[in-house]
């Protein structure tokens, strides 16, 4: 970097007397501004590179063929995750399939059609706290509407009971992301077509929401994400560890990949600890998959809207 | 050229406003409003920030209805309806008065779309290609997009797009054209076009526009309303019509001093 000369221009500036721009000072707290932002970006990097290697290391030689497709059992060489991987799958499709017209919907109502009174300004709230309540309390809360209540419906103990719980879990976060991606977009649009003589829903059907679906699918990704990760919830459901069929959509126990590895880990034996980081290896694809999904679907949305 | 047969009714009144006030909530925004504004002319309301002129203008296509807590009170009459009647239909209503606004506002799609989103919507029963290649003929706007009917709105110049936003608005066959502050975003050249073009659609439409800016209000309009503000004490502004007569008339031979200090640039 070159020194640079404050007095290159002129010596004899009356208005240096009355400014003192301390030059060096404000580019020293700079640097140090820039350095300190630098080890945040490089120590999140870093802790999340170590476990992706030390998880890889322990994990990638046992993934294999046999362990995705096997059923679990009491030797970890026979073991495998096909009954949790199915269980995930059809968590994650419930769960989406529940929660994101409901979220959408509930967050179209309060940006685009409500007005602002008590009642919704309640509603506003409650979401925002529903937002933060543990996990747990919706697991609890599932138990005793989806397992019991329901339970004609449901089935009790099963994956539709959990994907219900899950996308209860979620719901608040998509809520939230619906409403932020449409408070994004200018009014100016929502004016224009109003004015054209259209009315509320065709303007927010035909110029709303393409501008904010990309916001709106990156929200319900993040939360997607989160609910697949979730095992708390799933336990107070009745997740079992040892489901050797292919658990269907009503009927009979389900497990699930977290649900699986926390068990796993918890054995003294070192061939289910290894089990468990092929089994953490086999839920960081899922994730991967469905964001390049969410990222494919975004870019095309981005790109059919001229 | 096609004239709606409804339109072809002579030189009356488009709108009557008598002693119409305007709300937010028990706040008095604007006040005592009282013009006639002619068909198939073209009127200016001016006068300088926080007078109420833009206000005014979007209670004659009832956008202000989308504001909470918004109302009027006294006399808004369309052709001898009055607007604000339980019997008004406020989306039926923005079909037959179009709006331009201050920034020009294109729906991020085709420019083919964006003008026929209006027509599709309000269930237009004829040939889209030619309705499209109408408005934009009559806008002014065909012969510089013709080739590129598929590319989007957003990018055309923004004098093209605010014409854009014209042709949008007379697609759907509206009697009168409101526009709001409609070249303030556009350089000289540009407002130069849709000056013109006003001078044309004035031949088929009733116009009423807002500007800021007082040449402009002169070299296009045939009625002037001039509006100012006084500070209220809770420090909020209060808009009043002062003056509301031809054109020639508030600019040479205004009869209220303070038309007389706005018009010769002593304040606004």
């Amino acid at each position: 970097m070159t020194v640079t000369d404050p007095n290159a221009f002129s010596q004899d500036d009356l208005a240096k007397q009355r400014f003192n721009p301390n030059l060096a000072g404000r580019y020293r707290l700079d640097n140090i501004f820039r350095i300190a932002s630098w080890v945040a970006t490089i120590a999140g990097l870093v802790v999340l590179a170590f476990l992706l290697i030390d998880v890889l290391v322990d994990g990638l030689p046992r993934l294999n063929w046999q362990f995705l497709t096997s059923f679990p059992s009491r030797s970890a060489e026979r073991a495998g995750i096909l009954a949790p991987l199915v269980g995930t799958v059809w968590l994650l499709f419930i769960t989406a399939l529940v929660a994101f017209p409901i979220g959408v919907g509930a967050g179209i109502f309060l940006e685009e059609f409500s007005t602002d009174n008590l009642f919704t300004r309640i509603l506003e709230i409650n979401i925002g706290n529903l937002a933060a309540v543990p996990s747990i309390i919706y697991g609890l809360l599932g138990l005793a509407v989806f397992v019991r209540v329901f339970v004609d419906i449901t089935g009790g103990r099963t994956v539709f009971a959990a994907g219900l719980t899950l996308a209860l879990l979620i719901l608040p976060v998509i809520i939230v992301a619906t409403r932020e991606a449409l408070r994004a977009v200018p009014d100016s649009l929502r004016l224009a077509g109003m004015a054209l003589g259209a009315t509320r829903w065709q303007t927010v059907r035909e110029h709303v929401l393409p501008q904010a679906f990309p916001g709106i699918l990156t929200g319900t990704i993040l939360a997607l994400s989160r609910a697949i990760g979730e095992t708390a919830p799933l336990i107070v459901i009745g997740a079992q560890t040892f489901v050797p069929y292919i658990p269907s959509f009503r009927e009979g126990g389900f497990s699930a990949l977290p649900i699986q590895i926390f068990n796993w880990v918890g054995r003294p034996q070192a061939e289910f600890h290894t089990n468990a980081a092929a089994g953490i290896i086999v839920l960081m694809i899922v994730l991967l998959i469905m964001n390049a999904t969410a990222i494919y679907l975004r870019n095309r949305f981005q790109a059919g809207k001229v | 050229m096609q004239t709606n047969p409804s339109t072809a009714v002579g030189t009356g009144t488009a709108f009557h406003v008598d002693q119409a006030s305007y709300y937010y909530g028990s706040f008095l925004a604007v006040s005592n409003v009282s013009v006639d504004v002619p068909e198939r002319k073209i009127t200016a309301f001016i006068g300088p920030s926080g007078c109420g002129k833009s206000t005014v203008l979007r209670c004659f296509n009832r956008l202000n209805d989308l504001i909470p807590g918004a109302h009027v009170k006294g006399t808004i009459q369309y052709r001898g309806v009055d607007l604000y009647d339980k019997s008004v239909d406020a989306t039926e209503l923005r079909r037959r008065i179009g709006m331009v606004f201050q920034k020009p506002n294109p729906f991020p799609k085709s420019i083919y779309e964006n003008i026929a989103f209006g027509a599709r919507i309000n269930g237009y029963k004829g040939d889209m290609d030619e309705l499209v290649e109408r408005s934009l003929r009559k806008a002014a706007l065909w012969e510089e997009v013709k080739d590129k009917l598929r590319e989007s709105g957003l990018s055309i110049s923004g004098g093209q797009q605010q014409r854009l936003c014209i042709a949008r608005a007379i697609a759907i066959e509206p009697e009168v054209l409101l526009m709001d502050e409609p070249c303030s975003a556009l350089d000289p050249i540009s407002t130069l076009r849709v000056e013109d073009l006003m001078h044309e659609l004035k031949e088929q439409f009733t116009i009423v526009i807002v500007t800021h800016n007082m040449q402009q209000a002169s070299r296009v309009s045939d009625m002037t309303a001039f509006f100012n503000a006084q500070a209220t004490e809770k420090g909020g502004k209060q808009g009043y019509l002062v003056e509301y007569a031809p054109t020639q008339n508030i600019f040479n031979n205004p009869t209220q001093q303070a038309t007389q200090d706005y018009v010769s640039g002593r304040f606004g």
